[in-house]
């Protein structure tokens, strides 16, 4: 019994990590250059940025209300439009793409012919659309806050480099926690789904209609989560009223780990079904 | 038996379609060709073999490996698919130095083998190209280059002809026959059967998903008992020849050459018929300029057994 342990050690240090990293790093830079520097990816930098461009033009127009007021303005941007629409939207966009894209394009069997683990590729394109969705949806935030706050002069300053760091690093972590969670998602779901789309609509319901569900099937969701994360809580009035409903606080680090963890799961999924996986592009 | 690509009770259904059923190969070093028309499952069969779709029954080894597990059978194959689609953007030398890269080789080490493949299909010049600019001919032959770029001992290429100019197709079939002359498992298929026949060491013919015929093509011929072997001989005394070849009981049809000095004959005892033809020639009846079978090609024998013209699939 004694020996397992040392024996399991010896066997880890034992695999091929250098070429494993080696090849993880390959279908990462791979991905990236995919993500980032072709025209597909236009759209994203749209959803993305489009707040941005709108807070921008109402700051150069001398719009200027109050801070408190703006506060509550940012909180609802970042909670309906990135949070339920922009990042969950992008997310799909870029996850999915990744094997059930390259499917349609016919060229994923290019890394199936490769002397790769499969469970290796899917974290290599996970990696790559992680950091892609959160590179654009962070500095899109990033952005935002700046410009928001950055419009009420000294008072403004004060206030991002003050309170509102606070709120920026809840803004930006509830970013990066909601692109690894969608994101695992949506790259499993398209390794299930030929047309990941329509589950993912589902999904989009399922995470809309969370606040009214009861307790236990709140926590199979993943806004439940980042919703207790936020740094403001959002005063919405009619229909907006039920998506901002918490019923059952969440202390922070329960937050975290539990997108963490559902992350994890849902990749060791898909890790799971790549093995699985068949290239039938004829039906595809 | 680790130098063999063996297909034991291999079958495929996409649903209620079927791929291939009870298929089982043995395959030794060589170039062994697989013929079919559409649809008969010779696609099917090689990307059984690469792990790109799992058998529904049956069991593959390729040299000792599963498909199954691609991080070792991928370091000896490599496999040139019909696919004619590129990852977007890439140039021709960065889709097969990427691919090298995925090997765990380095970057000076990809770079060389990238060089030495692009120069082996002819490629160099255009190598910072864009594939999507190549035209059909030039991304076949990057994907054959792609395909040998990490000296597989394998070599599975699926209509590795197509699109391939005349010059540019009798380039490749050297290559072929200098790869199968190492030693190499080249797996082949194509409908360019003339040009298969010449260089294959074995055939698969395949129709339906089913193995037909399989082996040395000449011994296949043999095998086809019911149709008559067909002898082409050169001679300066056809006609004489071919009044001694009707004495023969197993002499079938003998035709003269409209240029008077040949004589094509069908006949089911071919030993019978040579020692005829020695005979006259040792007679000195006639005088022999060549003997060749008329009919042992891939083509024929398809023909024979399947009925119909051998085609791809």
């Amino acid at each position: 019994m004694t020996h397992k342990p040392a024996a399991l050690m010896r066997s880890l240090l034992e695999r091929p990590w250098r070429l494993w990293t080696a090849q993880f790093l390959t279908i990462a830079r791979i991905e990236l250059r995919k993500n980032f520097f072709t025209a597909r990816g236009f759209w994203v930098y749209l959803l993305a940025f489009a707040p941005v461009a709108v807070i921008g033009l109402h700051a150069l127009l001398g719009h200027r209300g109050r801070i408190g007021e703006d506060t509550q303005i940012l909180a609802g941007i970042f909670q309906f439009y990135y949070l339920r629409l922009a990042i969950f939207f992008g997310c799909m966009g870029i996850f999915t793409r990744l094997f059930r894209g390259e499917m349609i394009e016919r060229s994923l069997h290019y890394y199936l012919l490769a002397p790769l683990r499969r469970p290796l590729l899917v974290l290599g394109k996970f990696v790559a659309g992680a950091i892609t969705a959160t590179a654009f949806f962070g500095l899109a935030v990033f952005a935002s806050f700046l410009l928001m706050y950055g419009n009420f002069g000294p008072a403004g300053i004060e206030f991002i480099f003050g309170a509102g760091s606070r709120h920026l690093t809840a803004y930006l972590g509830i970013t990066v926690l909601a692109c690894l969670a969608y994101g695992a998602v949506f790259l499993a779901l398209s390794l299930i789904f030929k047309n990941p789309i329509v589950p993912g609509m589902v999904l989009m319901g399922w995470e809309a209609i969370n606040p009214v569900l009861p307790a236990m099937l709140q926590k199979l969701s993943i806004i439940f989560y980042l919703r207790h994360l936020a740094p403001v809580r959002v005063a919405a009035d009619g229909i907006f009223a039920l998506l901002t409903v918490v019923t059952e606080p969440v202390p922070a680090w329960q937050a975290v780990a539990g997108v963490l963890l559902l992350t994890a799961l849902v990749l060791t999924y898909a890790c799971f079904r790549v093995r699985r996986l068949e290239i039938s592009y004829t039906t595809d | 038996m680790n130098d063999r690509i063996i297909f034991e009770d291999i079958s495929k259904f996409y649903g209620d379609v079927l791929g291939v059923n009870h298929v089982t190969l043995s395959l030794p070093p060589g170039i062994t060709s697989l013929v079919g028309p559409n649809g008969s499952g010779k696609t099917t069969l090689m990307n059984l073999m690469t792990g790109l779709i799992q058998p529904t029954r049956g069991h593959i080894n390729v040299l000792g490996m599963t498909p199954a597990d691609p991080a070792a059978l991928f370091r000896v194959v490599g496999y040139c698919t019909q696919f004619d689609s590129f990852p977007r953007g890439v140039t021709g030398f960065e889709f097969i130095y990427e691919g090298l890269l995925l090997h765990g080789l380095g970057h000076t080490q990809a770079g060389q083998l990238t060089s030495e493949a692009l120069h082996r299909v002819g490629l160099l010049e255009a190598a910072h190209r864009q594939v999507a600019g190549y035209s059909k001919g030039m991304r076949q032959k990057i994907r054959l280059a792609q395909a040998l770029a990490h000296h597989p001992t394998v070599l599975v290429l699926d209509e590795p002809l197509n699109g391939l100019d005349p010059m540019a197709r009798a380039e490749a079939m050297a290559l072929f026959e200098t790869l199968g002359r190492q030693g190499l498992h080249l797996v082949i298929s194509s409908h360019i059967l003339e040009e298969v026949d010449r260089i294959s060491d074995r055939v698969v013919l395949m129709t339906n998903g089913y193995v037909v015929a399989e082996g040395n093509i000449h011994a296949v011929r043999q095998e086809v008992r019911e149709q008559p072997m067909q002898i082409l001989v050169r001679c300066s005394q056809p006609s004489l020849l071919a009044s001694r070849v009707f004495a023969l009981n197993h002499a079938v049809e003998a035709k003269l050459h409209a240029d008077g000095k040949g004589l094509l004959v069908r006949t089911r005892n071919l030993d019978q018929f040579y020692e005829l033809l020695n005979r006259s020639a040792a007679e000195g009846l006639v005088e022999i300029e060549a003997v060749a079978p008329a009919d042992d090609d891939v083509n024929s024998i398809y023909q024979y057994l399947i009925g119909s013209e051998g085609g791809q699939s």
